[in-house]
């Protein structure tokens, strides 16, 4: 082979070799992209269906005794329905907006208290003391007939 | 490649990094025309893997308890985001794994790498393909449908014929006298649990023990080298040999979704414990050669009932074949012809009886 050939060929090879490296780096990342797309797709679960409406029948009239509470389904998640000492009906949101825990109504404190971190709510939901940073979401109460009904509020 | 080079060193100062992976460096493996047949060990190995990952995606949904199991395979192929391809790669990797895994040891036979001093290697290999058999067996039963429900009746009931302890060893893997939901969660057990740890304990046996004696030579290829000039042909383990592996993984794996794919593993209806057998019933195909022969063989022999003949003669049958390697320990002359001949007849018979069931009513 000439001189003038041999060089001609190692200034080519790296082209060359620069293209099929390329093509199988290529080839090999999209492969890798196409094990892992249907992978992360699969861990994520399905959404749901969200069972619950923004009405919900969270018990009877006369089921409650004055200064006690009880916890309701409201959808998936539970929801807290007190009748208080004066006989008045509140309800709210059940969810510790601390750490998810559920809350409970106190009849000896008349307060909701949550008792994983001791978070203390009054009555309309404010968040008093302990670590709770937000108040629970409070829900509108109707007694219609012998039901107690319960809404979200529009725009909560 | 700084950080690399700087984790090395770290490691190498506490571990002799170096010293550890020296051998690796130096490993070689034999290379000749018969060099391919040694990809089916790795490629199982590779299916395995495989089956243990899409396992442990498939527990992120599947439910083991009669009410629910079916149902939660249905949510997994419908709802779940590529739960169906994931569902179809395990159905269809469990089945290539068996395949392979046959291949591998059919390949080790006739090539007579069981000879001393592998014989140990051999046997491990064996305890395998039975725990590969019993994933395959209990996993089948896992989606609780019509097949799988009533392939699980017969082949426990099968289980029942051992002579002395078949009754007791039946209601041990029913979980009571019937196919229930008892039965479910035990097989869930096993499949997920109890196999898995086991395999993982002879897995890490046998790739040790191929490790320590290296791959072997076929005697053939072996007389061939010691009277050619050239002597004995190896290529080095890393990285020549294990990008082939790699890239015979690397096929397998396209292959595998393929297959998964375009024939995606249906699931049929859902067990009906009160409902008859329904026509045409058949086990998964491994099994199939052992089903057929049970149906062929009359009701009573003698004094001996036919289906408890029929389990002792596979159990005679098996002990013979995982004790194979002891009776050839140097692969020559009358014993190793008698290996031979057991080989192409357990072939012959196992791929002859498949056949059969498949086209028999």
């Amino acid at each position: 082979m000439c001189p003038h050939h041999a060089l001609a060929d190692s200034e080519a090879a790296p082209a060359r070799r620069r293209f099929v490296e390329w093509l199988l780096g290529g080839g090999l990342l999209a492969s890798v992209v196409s094990f892992f797309y249907p992978l992360v797709r699969y861990l994520i679960p399905p959404p749901t269906a969200d069972l619950g409406s923004d009405t919900v029948v969270a018990g009877r009239v006369g089921e409650l005794k004055r200064n006690t509470g009880k916890i309701f389904r409201f959808g998936s998640r539970p929801g807290l329905l007190i009748l208080t000492a004066e006989g008045e009906y509140r309800a709210l949101s059940a969810t510790c907006t601390h750490l998810d825990c559920t809350v409970q109504y106190r009849g000896d404190l008349h307060e909701i208290w949550c008792a994983c971190h001791n978070g203390l709510y009054d009555l309309n939901g404010r968040n008093l003391s302990g670590p709770p940073p937000r108040p629970l979401e409070a829900y509108d109460v109707h007694v219609r007939g012998d039901e107690i009904v319960v809404n979200r509020r529009r725009g909560a | 490649m700084g950080v690399l080079r700087r984790v090395r060193d770290w490691l190498d100062q506490r571990f002799g990094w170096a010293e550890l992976i020296a051998p690796l460096k130096k490993k070689t493996v034999p290379a000749h025309r018969y060099s391919y047949w040694y990809f089916l060990g790795g490629i199982t190995l590779f299916l395995f893997l495989i089956q243990v990952g899409t396992g442990i995606l498939l527990l992120l949904y599947y439910r083991p308890s009669a009410n629910e199991a079916f149902e939660s395979v249905q949510y997994i192929m419908t709802q779940v985001q590529f739960g169906w391809l994931v569902r179809s790669i395990h159905s269809w990797a469990a089945n290539l794994m068996i395949l392979s895994a046959f291949l591998h040891m059919f390949s080790v036979l006739f090539l007579r790498a069981y000879r001393k001093p592998r014989e140990l290697t051999w046997v491990s290999g064996m305890v395998l393909l039975a725990l590969a058999l019993g994933f395959g067996f209990s996993g089948y039963l896992l989606p609780w449908n019509t097949l799988a429900f009533f392939a699980t009746k017969v082949g426990t009931d099968v289980a029942a014929q051992v002579p002395l302890v078949g009754r007791w060893l039946m209601i041990f893997l029913r979980g009571g006298e019937e196919v229930t939901g008892a039965t479910l969660i035990r097989f869930f057990g096993f499949h997920v649990a109890l196999l898995p740890g086991i395999t993982t304990l002879f897995l890490a046996l046998h790739l040790l023990l191929v490790q320590r004696f290296g791959i072997s030579v076929p005697p053939a290829v072996e007389k061939e080298w010691q009277g050619s000039s050239r002597g004995a042909r190896e290529i080095r383990f890393f990285p020549n040999f294990l990008l082939r592996e790699l890239m015979a993984w690397y096929v397998a794996l396209g292959v595998l979704g393929v297959l998964a794919a375009l024939l995606p593993w249906g699931l049929g209806t859902k067990a009906d414990p009160f409902a008859p057998a329904p026509a045409g019933i058949k086990p998964e195909w491994y099994f199939m050669f052992m089903f057929q022969t049970l149906k062929l063989i009359p009701a009573k022999i003698g004094f001996i009932d036919g289906e408890q003949l029929g389990v002792l003669l596979f159990a005679v049958a098996g002990l013979v074949w995982l004790l194979l390697p002891f009776f050839d320990p140097e692969g020559r002359g009358r014993a190793q012809r008698w290996v031979l001949g057991a080989g192409i007849f357990a072939l012959t018979y196992i791929a002859g009886m498949t056949a059969y069931g498949y086209m028999a009513k």
